[in-house]
């Protein structure tokens, strides 16, 4: 019984079904399977077949997202029987995310959490447009282990800078590694602005993430 | 100073991409979207306007839900020809239906140095130099600005953008970067004040402005604020999609072109509605996001298809279009270059798109790479010529030559060949030479477009504004940076 809906979940998260996967994710509830089984055993399998199919090039950039989109629509189930239970479930780290003020360009920034999202991470999109108080407010919170600051434009792409020194003024600097992205940004502004890490792609936002959280 | 622009006129090719059924459905299409799904307008100038002429307006979330007709009514007002001019009216642009004008890409961040090589962020001084390079090549019509002046603060950096191109060259100026109403007003004023009066400029606009659609159906509000503010001064207002397949746009080619339409169209009927008549232009860059990465390609054949059929778009609405070409993803110029910026220019080209974007950037109009400058305008040059095609005439059917030569003889010495021989195409970079030659060196395009350039730019100092203008201009910033300095 469990086997079969273990199988069912990790196959609809390969085939790209979010709604099935939700639907087996209720009915595994409800046949009393555990909810950190559920994980383990149905969803983790399936997400990482599909990070294995995209490494090799069977899977593309869609197939990531949608498989994403089900894993989350079965955390929506499973995040508060997990709470009844005083479980969670392990975090490969805390983001904070935004776009800087001054620039309403979403999707890099979104594409970036779900990708980070989907590989484990806590992230807390702060959206688009946001203060330097913002991030401000929001990490001394949480507590984040990253933040990323996103920008497409070269004018608003100082406000990087503008966040990192905010961060160093209210001593925090030091707790939170700051990463760096967008159509305009280049390794050598982040370095130039002390940011810790800059990717070009989702992908490599993803592992430098990881690198991040190992130091 | 250049006297002369080289841009393809009356070409005898064309392509048949899109029927009129074709055009018909794309544009029903879009007024559906317009009209029940709406385009976010974030900003309430522009939500005023839209409500006035019957929008349904969502003040929280800034959508605008336009009627059909409203937006038809409102493009009709918009003037199908006129002409970008320029600081020396021999090298006016006239956007009649007739020519496509290439411009440089924009707007760059890093530069390749001509001189070391080195890759570097850009700076004011860059973007005057680049700017000298474009206007010696008579290949480019009119400048974009093709790279940022990081060096400048944020808040007066289009400006300086600006004054740099418009101190050396003559060449039609048409900017991508001012995002703000403020930065707008103080452009204009450096316009007019180089124009001579406010109706001066209006006469003949020496600036036209290009801002960005947010896809998917979306706008941003500084974008459209500074829009209206050059709609009102009479200048050439122009808005790009960008929408992606896969991403910002419907996977599929149609769906596509129906989520950037809506977002071009809409915002060219805004302007329209603010200020009748004002001269308004389709603007589009769509593209392909790369699967695996999720990344603007700036190349393939789907951009190619898209270049050639957005044409077809700005003709169904009468206005003239300005066409992301060129800008290949390429980070080097090479083989890739060559096959992305050739077919996208000679697809946008096939259908006449008014104004082509654009020449000397690479990595999907990041870095700019002077080589690529220089190979692009000769990629021009080879349009030029194929899009001249073949006249049939009693001249050139040369039947007195083919006869006084006859079998077995050769066309050389022929006066015939003499006078018309400048026609035939000759090129700068292609490398037609012995083998046994070229294997002394291994030289070719790359290293030959380059020494050109570094020649450009070492002897071509030209200058396009007298001192006294030059101090106006300078005044005109300084006192911009006094007001909004944060």
């Amino acid at each position: 019984m469990s086997q079969e809906f273990f199988a069912k979940l990790t196959q609809s998260l390969v085939d790209g079904d979010p709604d099935a996967t939700f639907e087996y994710t209720k009915g595994a509830l409800a046949a009393g399977i555990e909810p950190m089984e559920i994980i383990k055993k149905g969803l983790i399998p399936g997400m990482n077949i599909v990070g294995d199919k995209f490494s090799s090039g069977e899977y593309f950039l869609p197939d990531l997202i949608i498989a994403a989109d089900g894993m989350q629509k079965a955390m929506v189930l499973l995040e508060p029987e997990l709470l009844k239970r005083n479980q969670a479930v392990e975090s490969a780290g805390t983001v904070i995310l935004g776009t800087v003020k001054g620039d309403i360009h979403e999707i890099g920034k979104s594409l970036v959490g779900t990708m980070l999202s989907a590989n484990g991470f806590k992230v807390h999109d702060l959206g688009v447009d946001v203060a330097i108080e913002t991030f401000i407010q929001k990490a001394t919170e949480i507590k984040p282990d990253i933040i990323g600051l996103s920008a497409l434009l070269t004018t608003t792409m100082v406000n990087q800078r503008e966040v990192i020194k905010a961060l160093a003024n209210a001593g925090l600097r030091n707790k939170i590694k700051v990463m760096v992205g967008g159509a305009p940004v280049t390794r050598s502004w982040a370095e130039e602005i002390g940011a810790d890490g800059y990717a070009e792609d989702a992908m490599g936002a993803v592992q430098i993430a990881r690198q991040l959280v190992s130091k | 100073m250049p006297n002369k622009i080289r841009s393809v006129h009356d070409p005898r090719i064309s392509l048949n991409i899109l029927s009129k059924e074709d055009i018909e459905k794309i544009h029903t299409a879009t007024l559906d979207i317009i009209e029940s799904v709406g385009v976010r307008f974030p900003s309430h100038k522009a939500l005023d306007i839209l409500e006035a002429n019957h929008a349904v307006v969502d003040r929280e979330k800034m959508i605008a839900k336009i009627p059909g007709e409203v937006i038809e009514e409102a493009l009709s007002k918009a003037p199908p020809n006129y002409t970008l001019a320029a600081l020396e009216p021999a090298l006016d642009l006239p956007l009649d239906g007739t020519y496509s004008h290439l411009g440089t890409d924009g707007c760059g961040v890093e530069i390749l140095d001509a001189f070391t090589g080195e890759r570097r962020r850009t700076t004011k001084q860059d973007v005057s130099d680049v700017a000298r390079v474009a206007d010696y090549l008579d290949e480019i019509a009119f400048h974009w600005v093709p790279i940022s002046a990081q060096d400048c603060p944020p808040y007066s950096r289009s400006l300086h953008e600006l004054e740099a191109i418009w101190k050396v060259s003559k060449k039609h100026l048409q900017t991508e970067s001012i995002i703000n109403e403020n930065e707008m007003q103080t452009a204009i004023e450096m316009a007019v004040a180089i124009a001579g009066g406010k109706d001066a400029l209006r006469q003949r606009p020496i600036l036209s402005v290009m801002q960005c659609t947010t896809s998917p159906l979306s706008h941003d509000g500084g974008s459209l604020e500074a829009g209206l503010v050059a709609a009102e001064a009479g200048l050439p207002i122009g808005y790009m999609t960008m929408a992606s397949c896969a991403t910002t746009g419907p996977v599929t080619l149609a769906g596509n072109l129906v989520v950037g339409n809506a977002e071009v169209i809409s915002a060219l009927a805004l302007m329209e509605m603010a200020y009748p008549g004002c001269p308004v232009y389709y603007a589009a860059a769509q593209t392909a996001a790369d699967l695996r990465t999720g990344a603007y390609t700036g190349g393939g054949p789907e951009d190619f298809l898209f270049g050639a059929a957005t044409n077809r778009l700005a003709d169904f609405y009468n206005v003239p279009l300005s066409m992301g070409a060129f800008a290949t993803g390429a980070k080097e110029p090479g083989w890739q270059s060559a096959v992305e910026n050739s077919l996208s220019a000679f697809m946008a080209v096939s259908t006449l798109s008014d104004m082509l974007l654009g020449a000397g950037l690479l990595h999907g109009s990041r870095i700019l790479s002077y080589e690529m400058l220089m190979l692009d305008a000769e990629i021009w040059s080879i349009l030029c010529a194929t899009f001249e095609g073949i006249i049939v005439d009693e001249e050139n059917l040369a039947l007195d030559v083919i006869r006084s030569v006859g079998p077995g003889g050769n066309f050389l010495a022929q006066k015939h060949t003499k006078k018309h021989m400048n026609e035939r195409w000759l090129p700068r970079y292609m490398d037609r030479r012995p083998y046994n030659v070229w294997e002394q060196k291994k030289d070719g395009a790359r290293e030959w477009a380059l020494q050109d350039a570094q020649r450009i730019l070492r002897e071509y100092h030209p200058q396009a504004l007298d001192e006294k203008l030059i101090a106006e201009l300078d005044r005109i910033i300084k006192a911009h940076e006094d007001k909004f300095k944060p």
